[in-house]
C-alpha cells in the first residue's frame, strides 16, 4: 500500500497561493509575476495529481479486481456529537481521481490561457488569486471524505464562482449576474443542506464511505418510513439532488448559467463548462449506491431532469447569437445528458453502464467544452464582440483558432474518432437498454447539438464575409499552446478505456461500441452537420425564412421560454414587494406601532393624572382633610 | 372646681373655631386671610389643650406647655409667612394664591 | 487580588485615569492602553483556563471567588468562569478593543464619551464573571444605563426617541427579569432555610414545577427581550441607527449577547423542566424573529436598519438553538453568540467609517465604492461573506453546528421549525448580495465619491483585528467548539437528568 498522505498538498498549495496572492499579490509582486506564481502553483498542483492518478490507478488502487475508497487523510475539523463530526480529508476512488485529473488539467490550461487573455487587466493578480481560490474549492470539492466537508467547498465553489462571474465589477451586467449565480445556487444548496440534514438525521454519520458502502447498514436507514408516498431516504435524496441541480445548470435552476457567461471568457471555459457545473453530476455520481439500492425515485428523478435539460437547453442553443450563451446552453445540455445516463443506471455490472458512460462524457466533455470556450475566447480577443453576427469568415485571421475549434465541434457532433462519439454512444446505448423514451430524447439531443454547434461554426468561420475595423490577427501563443493541447486530448481521450477504471461498483465493466446505436448517432450527428451546412455555409434566407415560418416557436426559444422572467417575477415582484416590503411595513407599523402606541397610552393616561397636580394648595388641604374626616368617621362609627 | 363651665363648651367653641379655619384655609384665595385662617385652628387647638388640661389632669402642665410652644410656633410662623407673603406680592404684586402658579409643572 | 474581578478593576481604573486627564487627546490613547490591557487580559484568561482544565481541573466553574455583600439577604459578590464565560469575555474585550479605534475620531465630549463606553464594558464584563444572580442582575443595570447617555448625546437622527424607547424597552425586560430573579431566589432552597443567588448551589436543587411555569416565562422573557426576541425586538433597529459607531458595535455585539447568554446560563440552566415543557412556544417565536428579521432586512434602504434587522435574525438563531436543549444546538448557540458579535461588530464599524466619508448611510445613494476605497470595501464584502454563513469564517461554523444539532431533535415539530430556520441562509445571502451590489460595485454614481480616502491606520487596527477573530474561527473552529463543548456537560447533564428523552 503506499501513502497517499502527500495529496494534502493538493489542497494546501493552492489555498496558500490564494491567501498570497490575494493577500499581498499587489504589493509584492508585478502583476506578470504573480500570473506566473499562480500558474506554477498550479502546475505543481498538476503534476501532483498525475502521479496520484498514476498510482491510483496502475499500482495499487486495486484490491481483489476492484478499486478501493481509500481515506488519504482525515482530521477532525468540528464535531457535533460523537458520530456526527466534520472532517477535513482527501478520498481517493476512481472518481475523485478522474475529477482530479480533470480539474488540474484543464485548470492548468486556463492559467496559461488567462496569462495572455487576462495580459494587462486592471486587478490581473487578483484574478489569479480568485482562480486558486477555485481551484482549492474544487479541489477540496471532489476530494471530500464526507458530505459536510463537500457542502463546505461547495459553498466555496460558489463564492469563487460569484467573485469570478463579478470580476469586471464595474460593470453592472457582471454584477448582476453575479448575484444571480450566487442567490439562484444558493436557493439549490437549501435544498442539499436540507438533504444533508436528514440524512444525517438517519444515518447518524456523514461519511462518504459507511454512507455509500453498498452492504452496509447507513444505506437502509429511511427507507421504510413513509412521507406523503416516498421513503425518508427518497426525499433526501431528492432534497441534495436539488444542490446538484443548481450547481450543474440543471431546469429550473438554470437561469444563472447563461448569465454568467458575462465573467471573463477563461473562467466560463475552467468553471462555467469543465469542472464547477460538472460538481452536480460529480454528487450524484458519488453517492450513486444509495440513490441505486435505496432512493430508485429519485434516481428517476435525476434522469428526466436530466433528460427534459438536455433538450430544452439544445432547443435555445440552436436560436442564440451570442456565442457564449451558445455555448453555455450547449453545456447545460451536455450535463443533462450525463445526469440522464447517470439516473438510467443502477449499481453494479451490465446495469452500471449509465454510470460509467456518464462520468466518461464527463471526463471528454470537459477537455472539449474548455476548447470551445477557450477558442471563443480567442475570437472574442480578436473581434471584441460576443454576437457572431459580428463575425464571419473569420477562419482566413485565425488559423489555429479555427481547426482547434472545428476539432471541438466535431467533438461533440460525436464524430468518430473523436473522444465524444465514444462517451456519447455508451450514453445512448445505456439510456437504449433502460428507458425508450429518454434514449428517444438524448437522440434528437444529439442532433441538435451537431446542428447548432456547426450553425456557430459556420458563422463565425465561413458565412459572409465581415468587414473589420482593424484586420482580426491570431492569438498570442500563451493563448494558442493550451488550444493545442486540448485539442489533442479531445481526439485522444476517447481511448482512454473507462470501463476499466470508472464504474459503478468499481469493478470492471466489459462493454463495447454497439453497432445499432453508433451507426444512427454517427448519421444524426451528420444529418444536424449538413444541415447547418446548407443554412449557414453561405449566407443565405433559410435561417430567417424558418423564424417566421415557426414565428412563436422561434421566439419563446430565442427568449429562453420566458423562464428569466418567471424568475424575475417571483424575486422582485413576490418576495421583495409582496413579502420584504409588507414585512417591513409590518415591522414599522405594526410590532414597532404596537409598542409606541403603549407608550402612547401611558403618555395619555400620565396627562390625566397630572390634572390632580394642580398646584393648588388649596385643593391639596381640602383632599387631605376630607381624607381624614372619612377616616376618622370610618375608624369611630364603621370599625368594629 | 367641677362648678363653672362645663367641657362641652370649650369644646364646641374649638370644633367651631376649628372648622372656621378649615373653611377659611380652603376657600379664601387672600394669603393674608388663609394665614389668619391657620392661626384660628391653631388657636382651637390651644383651647383644646388647656380645656382637657385643667379638666381631666389639673395637677399636670403639659397641655399648658404645649399651647405655649403652639403659640411660639405660631409666632414664628407668622413671621416667615408674611415675609414670604411680602415677598410674593413684590414680585407679582398681588397676593391671590390662584395667580401664583409659577411652579406649576 | 484574583484575576477575573481584574475583568472590572481595570476599566474602572481606566475611567478614573480618564477621569483626572486635562489633555483630551490623551483620553483615547489612555482608553486604548487600558482596553488594550483588557484584551492581553482576555488572552490571559483564555490560556489560564486551557491549562487548568488541561491539568485535569474538571470543576463546572474555575478561579471561584466569593466575598459576602450583603448578609440578610445572601447576597455575594461571586465570580467564577467556565469556557462559555470565557469566550464570552474574549469576545467582549476585542469589541470593546476595536469599538475604541473605531471611535478615535469622536470630537464632542470626547472625555464623558470614553468613560460612558467604558462604563459600558464594564457592566459586560461583571455580567460574564458572575456567578450570583444579583451581582449579575447589577451589572446587567450598569450596562444598560449608559446607553442611554452614549446614544442620546452622541447619537444621530432622532436620537432622544431612540435613546428613551431602547432604555424603556430593556427596563422593561429587566422589570420582568427582576421579578423571575426574585422569584428563581424564594424557590433556592427546598426548605427555605438558606435561600441563595449562587447559580451553582441553586443548579444543585429542583426549583418546584409550578414556581418553574411562572418564573420561566418572565426569566426568559426578560433576558429574551435584549436578545431581541420577536415581537420585542423594535428598540433594536431604531437603536442601532441612531447610535454611535462604536456603541452599535458594542451593543449588536456584546449587549445582545448577554440577553442569549442569560437566557441560557440562568433561565434553562436553572429551570430545565418549564423550559422543555415551555420550548415550543419560544421556539416558535424564534424561528419567527429568524426568518422575519431577514425578510426585513431585504426591504430596507439604510445600512444600519439592514444590520439591525440582520441581526434580529441572527440573535434569533441563539435563542433558537439554546431552546433546542441539546449539546450541539447549544454549542452551536455559544459560537453564533461569538460569531455575531464579532460579524456585527465588523459591519457597524465599516458602516461607520463609510458614513464619515459619505455622509449618508442610504443605499441607494452610494455606490461603485469599491474602485474608491478598496479596503473598506473588501473588509465590508468579507463581513458580508461571513454573515451569509461563507465556510471558513466564523458564521458557517455557528450556523451549521446550530442546524444539525437542532434537526437531532427527537421531535418532528422541531426539525420542521428547524427547516423553517435554515430556510434564512437564502434570504441572507438575498440582502447581503444587494447590499454588496448596490453599496459597492458597478460604476461610481457619485462624483463626490471620486476621491474618497480610504481607511486610516486606527481604523485599519479596528478592523482587522475583527476579521482576524472571524477568520481564525471560521478556518479552526475545533478549540472553540471544545472548549465550549465540555463546559456544557453539567447543564446537558442537567437536563438530561431531569427529561431523559
Amino acid at each position: 500500500m503506499i501513502n497517499f498522505s502527500y495529496t494534502i498538498w493538493i489542497l494546501i498549495l493552492p489555498f496558500f497561493m490564494f491567501l498570497l496572492l490575494g493577500l499581498a499579490g499587489h504589493k509584492l509582486f508585478k502583476a506578470k509575476l504573480s500570473g506566473l506564481l499562480g500558474t506554477g502553483g498550479l502546475g505543481i498542483i498538476t503534476i501532483l495529481s498525475y502521479i496520484t492518478a498514476y498510482r491510483y490507478f496502475f499500482v495499487t488502487g486495486k484490491i481483489e479486481g476492484a478499486f478501493q475508497k481509500i481515506t488519504a487523510v482525515n482530521i477532525t475539523w468540528l464535531q457535533f456529537t460523537d458520530k456526527l463530526h466534520i472532517d477535513m480529508g482527501v478520498l481517493l476512488d476512481p472518481i475523485s481521481v478522474m475529477m482530479l485529473v480533470v480539474i488540474t488539467t484543464v485548470s492548468l490550461m486556463v492559467h496559461i490561457y488567462s496569462l495572455g487573455y487576462m495580459k494587462g487587466e486592471k486587478g490581473f493578480e487578483r484574478f489569479f488569486s480568485f482562480l486558486s481560490l477555485f481551484s482549492f474549492s474544487m479541489l477540496g470539492l471532489v476530494l471530500a471524505t464526507n458530505i459536510f466537508q463537500m457542502y463546505i467547498f461547495w459553498e466555496l465553489v460558489g463564492v469563487s464562482s460569484f467573485l469570478l462571474i463579478g470580476f469586471y465589477y464595474q460593470k453592472p451586467s457582471a454584477v448582476r449576474a453575479s448575484k444571480k449565480a450566487f442567490i439562484v445556487t444558493r436557493f439549490a444548496d437549501l435544498g442539499f443542506l436540507i438533504g444533508i440534514l436528514i440524512l444525517s438525521f438517519n444515518t447518524k454519520t456523514f461519511d462518504f464511505i459507511t454512507l455509500t458502502n453498498p452492504t452496509g447498514t447507513a444505506i437502509l436507514q429511511g427507507t421504510g418510513i413513509g412521507f406523503l408516498g416516498l421513503s425518508i431516504m427518497t426525499w433526501s435524496m431528492i432534497f441534495v439532488f436539488m444542490g446538484g441541480v443548481g450547481k450543474s445548470a440543471m431546469f429550473p435552476f438554470h437561469i444563472w448559467l447563461p448569465d454568467a457567461m458575462e465573467g471573463p471568457t477563461p473562467v466560463s471555459a475552467l468553471i462555467h463548462a469543465a469542472t464547477m457545473v460538472v460538481a452536480g453530476v460529480y454528487l450524484v455520481a458519488r453517492m450513486f449506491p444509495i440513490y441505486a439500492i435505496s432512493a430508485p425515485v429519485a434516481l428517476h428523478v435525476v434522469a428526466y431532469v436530466g433528460a427534459f435539460s438536455s433538450l430544452f437547453a439544445a432547443i435555445i442553443a440552436c436560436t442564440q447569437t451570442d456565442i457564449k450563451r451558445v455555448l453555455a446552453y450547449s453545456t447545460m445540455s451536455q450535463i443533462g445528458m450525463m445526469m440522464c445516463a447517470l439516473g438510467v443506471a443502477s449499481y453494479g455490472g451490465e446495469e452500471g453502464l449509465g454510470y460509467m458512460a456518464s462520468m466518461f462524457h464527463l471526463f471528454t466533455h470537459a477537455m472539449f467544452k474548455a476548447l470551445l470556450f477557450l477558442g471563443a475566447g480567442a475570437i472574442i480577443h480578436a473581434v471584441h464582440s460576443n454576437y457572431m453576427t459580428d463575425m464571419g469568415g473569420l477562419r482566413k485571421y485565425l488559423p489555429i483558432t479555427h481547426i482547434t475549434f472545428l476539432i471541438a465541434c466535431l467533438t461533440i457532433a460525436g464524430i468518430p474518432p473523436f473522444s465524444a462519439f465514444f462517451s456519447k454512444d455508451e450514453i445512448l446505448t445505456a439510456a437504449f437498454h433502460s428507458n425508450k423514451i429518454l434514449f428517444g430524447v438524448e437522440y434528437a439531443v444529439a442532433g441538435l447539438t451537431a446542428f447548432y454547434m456547426f450553425r456557430l461554426y459556420f458563422n463565425i468561420f465561413w458565412g459572409k464575409d465581415t468587414q473589420y475595423h482593424h484586420t482580426p490577427h491570431e492569438a498570442p501563443a500563451t493563448m494558442t499552446i493550451p488550444l493545442i493541447l486540448l485539442a489533442i486530448a479531445s481526439l485522444f481521450t476517447g481511448f482512454i478505456p473507462f470501463n476499466k477504471l470508472v464504474t459503478s461498483d468499481s469493478k470492471v465493466l466489459e462493454s463495447g461500441l454497439e453497432m445499432m446505436i453508433a451507426i444512427p448517432s454517427v448519421l444524426i450527428g451528420l444529418l444536424g452537420i449538413g444541415i447547418a451546412y446548407v443554412m449557414y455555409r453561405k449566407e443565405t434566407s433559410i435561417p430567417d425564412r424558418l423564424a417566421t415560418t415557426f414565428k412563436y416557436g422561434y421566439k419563446w426559444a430565442y427568449n429562453k421560454f420566458y423562464i428569466d422572467e418567471l424568475y424575475l417575477f417571483v424575486t422582485k415582484k413576490i418576495i421583495f414587494r409582496y413579502i420584504a416590503q409588507p414585512v417591513a411595513w409590518f415591522d414599522r407599523h405594526i410590532v414597532d406601532g404596537t409598542m409606541n402606541a403603549i407608550a402612547t397610552v401611558t403618555q395619555v393616561i400620565s396627562f390625566r393624572i397630572r390634572g390632580f397636580q394642580s398646584g393648588q394648595l388649596q385643593k391639596y388641604a381640602f383632599v387631605f382633610i376630607t381624607g381624614v374626616i372619612m377616616l376618622a368617621i370610618f375608624f369611630i362609627y364603621l370599625w368594629k | 372646681m367641677n362648678s363653672g363651665i362645663p367641657l362641652q363648651y370649650f369644646l364646641i367653641l374649638a370644633t367651631v373655631m376649628f372648622f372656621t379655619g378649615v373653611y377659611g384655609f380652603l376657600t379664601r384665595r387672600n394669603l393674608i386671610t388663609i394665614l389668619m385662617s391657620v392661626e384660628l385652628i391653631l388657636n382651637s387647638v390651644n383651647i383644646n389643650f388647656l380645656a382637657f388640661n385643667r379638666y381631666l389632669y389639673p395637677h399636670k402642665l403639659e397641655g399648658m406647655f404645649f399651647s405655649v410652644f403652639v403659640i411660639a410656633v405660631a409666632a414664628s410662623e407668622a413671621a416667615v409667612a408674611i415675609a414670604i407673603i411680602i415677598n410674593i406680592y413684590r414680585r407679582f404684586t398681588t397676593i391671590n394664591v390662584e395667580d401664583v402658579n409659577e411652579m406649576k409643572f | 487580588m484574583d484575576i477575573l474581578s481584574l475583568f472590572v478593576v481595570i476599566p474602572v481604573l481606566t475611567i478614573t485615569a480618564i477621569l483626572f486627564l486635562k489633555d483630551t487627546r490623551q483620553v483615547r490613547l489612555v482608553s486604548a492602553f487600558g482596553m488594550g490591557l483588557q484584551l492581553l487580559m482576555a488572552a490571559l484568561l483564555v490560556f489560564l483556563y486551557l491549562t487548568a482544565r488541561h491539568a485535569g481541573n474538571s470543576d463546572e466553574m474555575l478561579f471561584i471567588r466569593d466575598y459576602l455583600w450583603f448578609k440578610s439577604l445572601n447576597i455575594h459578590y461571586a465570580v467564577g468562569v467556565d469556557g462559555i464565560s470565557v469566550a464570552m469575555i474574549a469576545l467582549t474585550s476585542l469589541v470593546v478593543f476595536a469599538g475604541i479605534f473605531a471611535s478615535w475620531e469622536v470630537e464632542f465630549l470626547r472625555k464623558e464619551f470614553f468613560i460612558s463606553l467604558i462604563l459600558l464594558a464594564t457592566g459586560v464584563f461583571g455580567f460574564f464573571i458572575s456567578i450570583d444572580l444579583f451581582t449579575m442582575f447589577l451589572f446587567y443595570e450598569l450596562a444598560v444605563i449608559p446607553m442611554y447617555l452614549l446614544i442620546g448625546i452622541w447619537g444621530s437622527g432622532p436620537k432622544e426617541y431612540s435613546a428613551m424607547k431602547l432604555t424603556i424597552m430593556l427596563m422593561g425586560g429587566s422589570a420582568l427579569l427582576l421579578v423571575g430573579l426574585l422569584g428563581i431566589y424564594f424557590n433556592s432552597s427546598p426548605d427555605a432555610t438558606k435561600l441563595t443567588f449562587n447559580i451553582l448551589e441553586i443548579s444543585k436543587v429542583v426549583i418546584p414545577l409550578p414556581a418553574q411555569r411562572i418564573f420561566f416565562p418572565l426569566t426568559f422573557l426578560g433576558f429574551g427581550v435584549l436578545g431581541a426576541l420577536f415581537p420585542f425586538h423594535t428598540w433594536s433597529p431604531d437603536g442601532h441607527a441612531s447610535a454611535p459607531t462604536a456603541v452599535s458595535m458594542l451593543h449588536a455585539g456584546v449587549l445582545m449577547k448577554l440577553g442569549g447568554y442569560g437566557a441560557f446560563r440562568v433561565a434553562i440552566f436553572l429551570m430545565p423542566e418549564a423550559a422543555h415543557e415551555l420550548s415550543w412556544i419560544f421556539i416558535i417565536l424564534t424561528s419567527i424573529s429568524v426568518v422575519y428579521g431577514a425578510f426585513g432586512a431585504i426591504a430596507q434602504k439604510d445600512l444600519k436598519y439592514i444590520n439591525a434587522y440582520s441581526s434580529v435574525s441572527h440573535c434569533g438563531l441563539v435563542l433558537f438553538a439554546v431552546l433546542m436543549m441539546n449539546q450541539t444546538a447549544m454549542n452551536g448557540a455559544i459560537i453564533q453568540m461569538i460569531s455575531h458579535g464579532l460579524m456585527t461588530a465588523l459591519f457597524f464599524a465599516l458602516i461607520g467609517m463609510l458614513y464619515g466619508r459619505t455622509h449618508t448611510r442610504l443605499i441607494n445613494e452610494m455606490g461603485g465604492l469599491m474602485k474608491v476605497i478598496p479596503f473598506l470595501s473588501v473588509c465590508y464584502v468579507i463581513a458580508g461573506l461571513a454573515s451569509l454563513g461563507l465556510p471558513g469564517l466564523s458564521g458557517f461554523v455557528a450556523e451549521m453546528t446550530i442546524f444539525v444539532g437542532a434537526f437531532q431533535h427527537h421531535e418532528l415539530f422541531y426539525r420542521i421549525v428547524t427547516i423553517m430556520a435554515v430556510s434564512s441562509i437564502v434570504i441572507t445571502a438575498v440582502y447581503i448580495l444587494r447590499v454588496i451590489a448596490i453599496l459597492l460595485l458597478g460604476p461610481t454614481t457619485n462624483e463626490h465619491f471620486e476621491h474618497l480616502p480610504d481607511a486610516k491606520w486606527f481604523e485599519k487596527i479596528s478592523v482587522i483585528t475583527l476579521i482576524g477573530a472571524v477568520a481564525a474561527i471560521g478556518l479552526v473552529p475545533f478549540w472553540l467548539s471544545t472548549m465550549i463543548g465540555t463546559s456544557l456537560h453539567p447543564i446537558i447533564n442537567k437536563i438530561l437528568a431531569l427529561n431523559p428523552f
